[in-house]
């Protein structure tokens, strides 16, 4: 009798922390071949057939449709280059130039994958339409109140990801950081 | 002392045991993904523009505000698919999905080098159908090979600019699938009519 209670009390352990871990590894992102460049992280393998069962499952559940690699790759930051969580009450500039694309966009979504409401109804930027200093380095203002430049609001909300795509681009499966993968800079400026 | 390593380490195996086989069935079992949040506004084998991304209301998450897209949820069974997109000004792309939304293949309008990115989707037991000769004539042709009998196939313009919006709306408007059919015959031309005398 005690053996038995001990058995299905271990399976009882056991199945919930399996669940527990997939739950874990599902909600944070966990799945290999992950490219992290200054912050930037992005899984170009999750947009080809090669996607381990992590990426898979995680597409799934979140019910997008991943970035094909024919097509580009998407970049995220959640944080800033000092490990700050990103705070849409604070002032973060996001600065300096991108891998070389033919198009690119940075849009903001809150934690769920929605946009996020604003006064202006501006949701990200395309390469085309940012203003460039002469040297042609960028710099987007991502903060709650206006900004003169390129502002993106954050419409206060507590917290939001940033996600950058590059589309027609060279940065794929076999990229490495390095030199020739510039990504932009993430910093909090000022947080009232 | 034996008998609680033994006891740890099947406990190890049956938490590694649950947490893969979670893993790999959950795309199978998922009610909410992308193919199935497409599939009540999206028919068969037809082209439909998707409403653009708003704070309020979006079909699927992560989707970029930049762009126009549309989806043809495809279904092969009943033949091999032909697809045509005209190229917008900026940039378009077309990818292709399988059941579980993996994407598989990925063409955009420069890769394409033409006006209008003209393919044809079919299953592997349906390529092998395909009469060599007439593969080789139709050279121009590019055929896609989808690993799973439905799918999705996701087409989208860019509109680099707000103002350009519209345009990329009509060159996703203008995109075409639907199940490959044979060429009718050309109609002979009428037969003369001979006045009567």
């Amino acid at each position: 009798m005690r053996l038995l209670f001990g058995t299905l009390f271990g399976l009882a352990v056991a199945a919930i922390v399996g669940l527990g871990l997939t739950h874990y590894a599902l909600t944070h992102g966990a799945a290999f071949g992950g490219l992290t460049i200054e912050g930037w992280t992005a899984w170009p393998k999750s947009g080809t057939t090669d996607a381990d069962p992590y990426v898979r499952a995680s597409i799934a559940r979140s019910g997008r449709l991943p970035t094909a690699l024919g097509d580009g790759v998407s970049f995220t930051v959640d944080s800033d280059d000092d490990g700050k969580t990103l705070d849409g009450r604070c002032e973060v500039v996001i600065s300096g130039i991108t891998p070389t694309a033919r198009f690119w966009t940075v849009t903001l979504y809150n934690s769920d994958g929605g946009l996020v409401a604003n006064s202006t109804s501006r949701y990200g930027f395309t390469s085309q339409e940012i203003l460039r200093h002469s040297d042609g380095t960028f710099e987007i203002v991502v903060a709650p109140r206006a900004n003169p430049g390129n502002w993106l609001p954050t419409g206060g909300v507590e917290r939001y990801e940033l996600v950058l795509r590059l589309y027609d681009t060279a940065v794929g499966v076999s990229t490495k950081a390095g030199r020739e993968v510039p990504m932009p800079d993430v910093t909090t400026r000022s947080c009232p | 002392m034996i008998r609680w390593m033994l006891l740890i380490l099947g406990g190890g195996l049956l938490v590694g045991i649950v947490h893969l086989a979670t893993v790999i069935i959950l795309p199978r079992t998922a009610t909410q993904d992308a193919y199935a949040r497409l599939t009540p506004i999206a028919p068969v084998n037809t082209v439909v523009a998707l409403p653009a991304p708003t704070p309020e209301k979006a079909v699927m998450p992560f989707m970029d505000p930049a762009f126009a897209s549309a989806v043809c949820r495809y279904d092969l069974s009943q033949g091999p698919l032909k697809l045509t997109v005209p190229v917008s000004p900026a940039y378009t792309s077309v990818s292709f999905y399988t059941r579980n939304d993996v994407a598989y293949y990925a063409i955009n309008d420069r890769a394409a080098g033409r006006r209008v990115i003209e393919l044809d989707l079919m299953t592997s037991a349906q390529h092998d159908q395909v009469p060599e000769d007439e593969e080789i004539t139709a050279a121009d042709r590019l055929i896609v090979e989808s690993p799973t009998p439905t799918g999705l196939i996701a087409i989208r313009a860019m509109a680099p600019e707000p103002g350009l919006m519209r345009a990329a709306q009509a060159a996703i408007a203008a995109a075409k699938c639907g199940t490959a059919q044979p060429e009718p015959p050309p109609a002979a031309p009428a037969p003369p009519v001979r006045p009567r005398r």
